[in-house]
């Protein structure tokens, strides 16, 4: 029975961060990825550029051979994880192999949600989650004159870029507002304008009623009951943290698994991280959080506590954190971007320049910037975050943040590291 | 041994934002003048006393950046240190810049891409062009890897204090030296760490004897002779404190400096006799504390002023002489080079300035930081002489921090009044100007 001191089950972001993190504290102690992946590491978030051509597969590997070698980690592919057994401290994949540890890393990551759609099921409708649904919608598209997206969150908007910009006739179905996650109402309409500008036709307000084969294709059936037909359909109606494999198991789950600001789940000896995770929220509760910056963090954290690092720090908690690049724009948001919380006294600066489609809001709570957006204005989301992590009082700087947000978080920032 | 790497220093207090770097870079980078092509960003402060503040890449050791990245576009380059951008990778998608809190990656509207400093292969553009020095390509890292590769001759597990920078000092200073030596360390905290004894296994790996705090000089002297007479190369290396060289020691020192006898003698000056119970010496500064200077109701400290030793030595017009602090690595490396060549035929004495955790009261993850501002406050001057080019400043420093900020920092001083206070930054204004006199206007030269 193969035994691993350190069992990863996974293999992207939250996965290697913990192994790098593991072995920046232990030189020693066998490290193991399991993964159902046939390939090489790599991020869920290329996927979208892998449909559009622009990256190649064999391109953009996280973590080579080399690297593995160097850094005695073991990545062992086509080996999903249907079970955790923390009685016999082991996990079984699907091929019956069983493989013990003494400490034992959950970072599986998210599954597409596909609505209940009456007929979904009967069409090929493509989702993005793995490389080899990249490969598959990229393939289809070369034949494809037309799509239709359901969803309007990152996946969704790239690939419908991707399509648009391959000359294909797109229709996007939008529940509420594109990327309403990170944007306020008057960003995305400026996202939207984009996207419409381009030839995309944008469906803003309207579900899918049916969904029916037409011919190698489909026809959607919206809630207003008019039909559109395409010969291709992409769902990209959001993930939720895959972890199905625990039933049983006695590891706590919610939305996603439970886990402390250490990532420790409640159950001894086993960790969660990345988008399978729900953790502290920075805002208050837990929630998950799937976003590449996160699983990074989660991933830090969880692999310095399973080594013993005595250099570990408790997560902060997670919030809103992207950066959107889409036809010729640029966007950024970081913190509180979309749906404000109701409860709280936020001071919103809020600024729209139609004619060249840039935008800016900041967000502020009692003196401290809780919320960062932009378009087409850059500034650094990674000096934002620490702005706002820090909860840095900005009353001082008032007045010249909101004039220059990105020299007075960058003058800050150097004095605040100096 | 994990390599280190140059880097670029930003000295905040000798920027007076003129802009020159971000010029520089741009060209460098586009070949025109607009300046979004800057990599390096000099940010006005707040208000009029605030310094200049840069936005700059750190190239982390641990860089987040390239964790954020899912196409795999940028990397840690293992021969070179920096974080490599590859453009033909990259997507644009600008979640590097969410894992940079320095600001060190960034979008450049001009390319609609990302950009980030890339040191110019080693010979970075910005640090030429500044007129104020206030970029500095630090190449301390060099010391570090050369120095790995060599055999510590020192063994393991000596028992200095917690924090003290004299194991540091020594087990480099030995590394370089090479094994052809003969080490004398007299009284003092060097062999009360451990230092002697040969076997390989305690001690050193090298000849290694304890003199009297008297003989070290005239010691070292003959035996340079004997193995002269022998036909062997042998370099003769003390090891000393500030009691042997600067007071029991002194007599054999002034003679053998007076005859230039060949050898390298470095005095490890932490002001006192610090191994023994913390008494005074001869170079214990006004206003320290020390248990033979007590802080009582009439006596508030050392009542003397310091000999100012390595300037002595000096008088002597032996062959060569230079101050150091462990706080300025490639000043005192540049140094030792030159002693141990000049240690062959004549004396080359160093003056390595060693502040003490234990009996200066100062908390151990403290004493690099004491080290520096040793140097800021000017209480402390770099500079070395031979007597062909006299005494030559070697490390500007043009904007003296108060030297109570120095002083609040260790706690044989806790007790001095504003008058003390203002008397020690008397004496090392004296000083400084004693000693740019000596210099004769000559411009300061920097190892760096």
């Amino acid at each position: 029975m193969p035994h691993s001191t350190y069992l990863i089950v996974g293999s992207s972001h939250a996965a290697l961060e913990a192994a790098t993190a593991i072995r920046l504290h232990d030189a020693e102690g066998s490290i193991t990825l399991l993964t159902r992946e046939t390939r090489l590491p790599y991020s869920p978030t290329i996927l979208p550029y892998i449909v559009s051509g622009r990256s190649k597969p064999d391109d953009v590997v996280l973590r080579d051979e080399a690297w593995l070698a160097q850094s005695g980690v073991a990545l062992r592919r086509n080996s999903e994880v249907v079970r955790v057994d923390p009685a016999t401290k082991s996990v079984t994949t699907a091929a019956g192999k069983v493989w013990t540890y003494d400490k034992l890393l959950l970072a599986t990551g998210g599954s597409p949600v596909i609505p209940a759609v009456p007929g979904l099921g009967d069409v090929k409708a493509h989702v993005l989650h793995t490389m080899d649904d990249a490969i598959a919608l990229r393939d289809a598209m070369s034949g494809a004159r037309s799509a239709i997206v359901l969803g309007a969150g990152l996946c969704g908007m790239h690939v419908a870029e991707g399509m648009a910009k391959a000359g294909l006739t797109v229709s996007v179905l939008i529940r509420s507002r594109p990327l309403r996650e990170y944007f306020s109402p008057r960003a995305g309409n400026l996202i939207q304008s984009a996207f419409a500008g381009n030839g995309a036709q944008m469906l803003v307000g309207h579900t899918p009623a049916a969904v029916e084969r037409r011919g190698d294709g489909c026809a959607v059936t919206l809630d207003d009951g008019r039909t559109i037909a395409a010969d291709l359909l992409m769902v990209g109606t959001g993930v939720s943290p895959a972890m199905g494999y625990l039933e049983g198991s006695g590891v706590e789950t919610a939305r996603g698994i439970l886990a402390d600001d250490r990532m420790r789940t409640n159950v001894a000896d086993v960790w969660a991280a990345g988008d399978v995770a729900e953790a502290r929220s920075f805002w208050g509760g837990k929630a998950v959080n799937g976003i590449l910056p996160g699983a990074v963090e989660h991933g830090r954290i969880a692999g310095a506590d399973m080594a013993q690092d005595a250099g570990v720090r408790s997560f902060p908690g997670g919030m809103g954190l992207n950066t959107y690049h889409y036809f010729e724009h640029h966007a950024v948001s970081v913190g509180l971007g979309g749906q404000l919380p109701d409860s709280g006294e936020f001071d919103i600066d809020e600024h729209v320049d139609a004619g060249r489609e840039k935008y800016r809001r900041i967000v502020m709570k009692a003196g401290r910037l809780v919320g960062f957006a932009s378009i087409d204005e850059f500034a650094d989301p990674g000096v934002m975050w620490q702005l706002i992590l820090r909860r840095t009082d900005l009353t001082p700087v008032k007045a010249a943040f909101l004039a220059e947000p990105q020299a007075t978080a960058r003058r800050l920032m150097s004095q605040l590291w100096r | 041994m994990g390599l280190s790497f140059n880097t670029i220093q930003f000295h905040a207090e000798r920027c007076d934002g003129c802009g020159d770097c971000m010029l520089a870079c741009a060209r460098a980078k586009s070949g025109g003048d607009d300046l979004a092509h800057s990599r390096i960003r000099i940010l006005p402060g707040t208000g009029a006393a605030d310094p200049f503040e840069l936005a700059l890449c750190r190239q982390c050791a641990d860089p987040k950046c390239v964790t954020e990245c899912p196409a795999a576009a940028l990397a840690k380059n293992a021969t070179t240190g920096t974080i490599d951008w590859d453009g033909d990778k990259c997507v644009d998608c600008l979640l590097c810049t969410v894992g940079c809190a320095y600001a060190g990656i960034a979008y450049n509207p001009a390319t609609a891409r990302v950009s980030k400093c890339d040191t110019c292969g080693g010979e970075p553009a910005c640090v030429k062009a500044c007129p104020h020095e206030a970029l500095e390509w630090r190449t301390a890292a060099g010391i570090f890897n050369t120095a790995g590769d060599k055999e510590d001759l020192f063994v393991r597990g000596l028992a200095g204090c917690q924090g003290c920078n004299s194991e540091l000092l020594i087990r480099h200073t030995l590394r370089r030296v090479g094994p052809e030596c003969v080490v004398a360390a007299p009284p003092g905290c060097i062999p009360g760490m451990g230092t002697v004894g040969f076997n390989g296994i305690t001690g050193s790996k090298v000849p290694i004897f304890h003199p009297l705090l008297t003989n070290t000089a005239s010691m070292l002297a003959g035996i340079k002779r004997q193995y002269n007479r022998v036909g062997r190369e042998v370099l003769m290396l003390a090891l000393a404190g500030d009691g042997g060289t600067a007071d029991a020691g002194f007599a054999s020192l002034s003679g053998a400096a007076g005859r230039d006898e060949p050898m390298l003698f470095i005095c490890v000056d932490n002001e006192g006799y610090m191994n023994t119970g913390m008494q005074a010496s001869g170079v214990t500064p006004y206003g320290s504390w020390t248990s033979t200077t007590p802080v009582g109701e009439s006596l508030h400290g050392e009542r003397s002023e310091a000999k100012n030793l390595p300037v002595i030595m000096m008088n002597h017009n032996c062959s060569y002489v230079a101050t150091a602090s462990t706080g300025f690595m490639e000043d005192y490396y540049a140094k030792l080079d030159k002693a141990i060549a000049v240690a062959k035929t004549g004396m080359a004495y160093l003056h390595v300035y060693t502040p003490c955790p234990t009996g200066w009261r100062i908390p151990p993850e403290n004493i690099s930081e004491v080290c520096r501002m040793q140097v800021r406050t000017n209480f402390v001057v770099l500079w070395e002489y031979t007597p062909r080019t006299g005494l030559r400043l070697t490390h500007r420093v043009d904007k003296p921090r108060p030297v109570e900020e120095y002083l609040k920092l260790i706690g044989k001083y806790k007790h001095l009044s504003p008058e003390q206070v203002a008397h020690i930054q008397r004496t090392v204004d004296e000083k400084v100007a004693n000693l740019q006199q000596m210099a004769h206007g000559a411009r300061t030269v920097e190892y760096a």
